[in-house]
């Protein structure tokens, strides 16, 4: 019964795999007399594939995308202490739809001495990164889209993509505030793309293998509770997931990290001359990044779509996935904008000695032995006391003294 | 430490995130259509006429008092006159106000001898023709004097000690307007 659940889509993707492949064999009785030859029929199987995978991802996350939206409005109102939207269908759950509907029926404003062509493919080429990171996630037990062996860095590469496209729609909108909004978009996400990274190495270091699907397998136990092997457990991997967390959010554009948007000081930042379904594709491609990054944290440090065996593998990695995206809504609920240098300082302050002296923990822990029980309790603790005086250090050089005077560089 | 002052703000919108749903005070969001805040007495919309029982007893005397101080000019008054001698009656014929003029600045209500025009509260007004739409005749325009008391009754208790008071005073129906003042002295309204 649980494997019927838990290999429900895999099963599904077979039988229409099957299908067209069926379908194909008749079309070719019918046209050359004979069912195709075996190059051809493995070649239709692996487009089908291809499609199937396609269509699947783009489906349920765009569901994610609106259904997150609703998430978020409804969560910042109870923190605030309003209801929310509620009037679009149960709890105004449908919010999305007439609000998908609505940017749909907006006026499509491209300002007269925008560069059109750089302005036009800005929105296409920001939402093209962030569907395609998806790619590289595994999503349950046989479920991974693809099973490249150097998923992690081309997750990376992939997500860099976005990038160009924010500075693209800075530029081409020919406006100051769009064009401040893309240098800070890219200044940041430069900045952190270095500690988002080097959080991720040492998962990499100690799994030796850069694929997702491996990293997944290497967190996984034959147990029923299945939560033992998850890297979080241990002191790198949670120091790891903490700076993975942080440097997601400022690389996904999400509030306190949202100065390149920032609605007070520069309107919207590098989408500000955009408007209708223009401005959705902005908005839709940040949810998806958000989204993608959340599912890249659950693989490398909350053991993918491991978990206790009563809910399918895919289910245990949406379940995880949604808690992420729950807790930057929290986050933003809760902070305001960082400033531009206070950003920069922490990033490259704070973030980066720390990541890097996380590698040199996971190193210590590596070369530790842990073959019996008190063995692996000595390493815990080594590791642990390691990253603890690392944080206390560097927050002892990034963090005001209590009661020392503010000092003002350039504001006095 | 670094992060303590973070995990502190997690902790304050964490309690009013659950505590909005345990505790419906915390919702100051007034559920519009379905809900409705009771107004303040004192609050006003646009002016209407007050009439007495029936509403062909209205107090307005076409006196055009209101439309001389109307500041935006809203108000059209044309006097009715009798149709066999043509002499003015003291009553409107037509007493128009352009609600999309009207600024709401109650200059009427305060200058009328006759307390015969006054303040409304509705606010829900909206109309698809903005030229025409807006403009309320005198049928639109009158409101009984039990309404008034309804959606002001302070105010309405006062006008009406004092018309019943300068009623005693001035034995005949008609009397000349420019007489009540001086005998009544209009008290300082509170709401100005």
């Amino acid at each position: 019964m649980y494997n019927f659940f838990d290999q429900l889509f895999v099963a599904l993707g077979a039988w229409l795999v099957g299908l067209v492949v069926a379908a194909g064999n008749g079309v070719s009785k019918l046209c050359c007399g004979q069912p195709m030859s075996e190059a051809a029929a493995h070649n239709v199987a692996a487009g089908t594939q291809v499609v199937l995978i396609c269509v699947t991802i783009y489906g349920v996350f765009a569901l994610c995308f609106g259904l997150a939206t609703w998430l978020e409005r409804k969560m910042l109102a109870r923190i605030q202490n309003r209801y929310g939207p509620n009037r679009v269908g149960p709890f105004g759950l449908l919010q999305f739809v007439a609000d998908g509907v609505k940017m749909l029926t907006k006026e499509d404003i491209v300002p007269a001495r925008a560069d059109k062509l750089v302005h036009f493919l800005a929105p296409a080429i920001v939402l093209a990164p962030a569907l395609l990171m998806f790619g590289f996630l595994p999503f349950g037990r046989n479920m991974a889209p693809t099973d490249l062996d150097t998923a992690v860095i081309a997750f990376f590469a992939v997500g860099a993509g976005s990038e160009l496209a924010l500075f693209m729609a800075g530029w081409g909108s020919r406006n100051k505030y769009s064009i401040l909004g893309a240098l800070r978009a890219v200044a940041q996400m430069i900045s952190y793309e270095i500690p988002l990274v080097l959080a991720a190495v040492p998962v990499v270091m100690i799994v030796g293998s850069l694929s997702t699907s491996q990293i997944v397998a290497a967190q996984g136990t034959d147990s029923f509770l299945d939560v033992k092997g998850w890297f979080v457990w241990t002191p790198w991997g949670f120091a790891g997931f903490i700076l993975f967390l942080i440097a997601a959010t400022a690389e996904s554009n999400r509030s306190p990290f949202d100065i390149p948007e920032g609605e007070s000081e520069i309107i919207a930042g590098f989408h500000v001359e955009y408007s209708g379904f223009k401005f959705a594709l902005f908005f839709m491609a940040e949810y998806l990044g958000m989204m993608a990054m959340a599912g890249l944290g659950v693989t490398l440090f909350l053991g993918g779509w491991h978990g206790p065996k009563l809910l399918p593998s895919w289910a245990w990695f949406m379940l995880k996935g949604f808690l992420i995206v729950c807790w930057l809504i929290w986050l933003r609920g809760t902070l305001p904008r960082l400033r531009v240098d206070q950003l920069m300082a922490f990033a490259w302050k704070a973030m980066l000695p720390f990541a890097l002296f996380n590698i040199f923990a996971t190193a210590v822990w590596f070369y530790l032995p842990k073959t019996t029980f008190l063995q692996s309790a000595v390493a815990w603790i080594i590791t642990a006391a390691l990253v603890v005086a690392a944080y206390l250090v560097i927050s002892r050089f990034v963090s005001r003294r209590a009661g020392a005077p503010r000092v003002y560089r350039y504001a006095s | 430490m670094l992060g303590n002052g973070l995990l502190q703000g997690l902790v304050v919108t964490a309690r009013n995130f659950i505590r909005s749903y345990f505790d419906p005070e915390r919702l100051t969001t007034v559920q519009y259509p379905e809900e409705r805040v009771t107004l303040p007495e004192n609050s006003r919309s646009f002016p209407f006429l007050v009439y007495d029982g029936t509403p062909d007893n209205l107090r307005c005397v076409a006196c055009k008092i209101c439309e001389q101080e109307c500041p935006p000019q809203c108000i059209y008054i044309e006097v009715e006159r009798d149709p066999k001698t043509g002499k003015p009656v003291r009553r409107p014929r037509v007493f128009d106000i352009d609600y999309s003029v009207c600024m709401q600045c109650q200059i009427c209500a305060e200058v009328c001898p006759f307390d015969a025009i006054k303040m409304d509260q509705v606010y829900e007004l909206a109309g698809t023709d903005r030229f025409g739409g807006m403009l309320h005749d005198k049928a639109a325009l009158l409101k009984s004097n039990e309404y008034y008391h309804q959606i002001r009754p302070t105010e309405a208790d006062e006008v009406d000690a004092r018309l019943s008071q300068s009623k005693k005073k001035v034995s005949p129906p008609i009397a000349k307007p420019a007489a009540v003042p001086p005998a009544q002295p209009v008290p300082p309204k509170t709401d100005v």
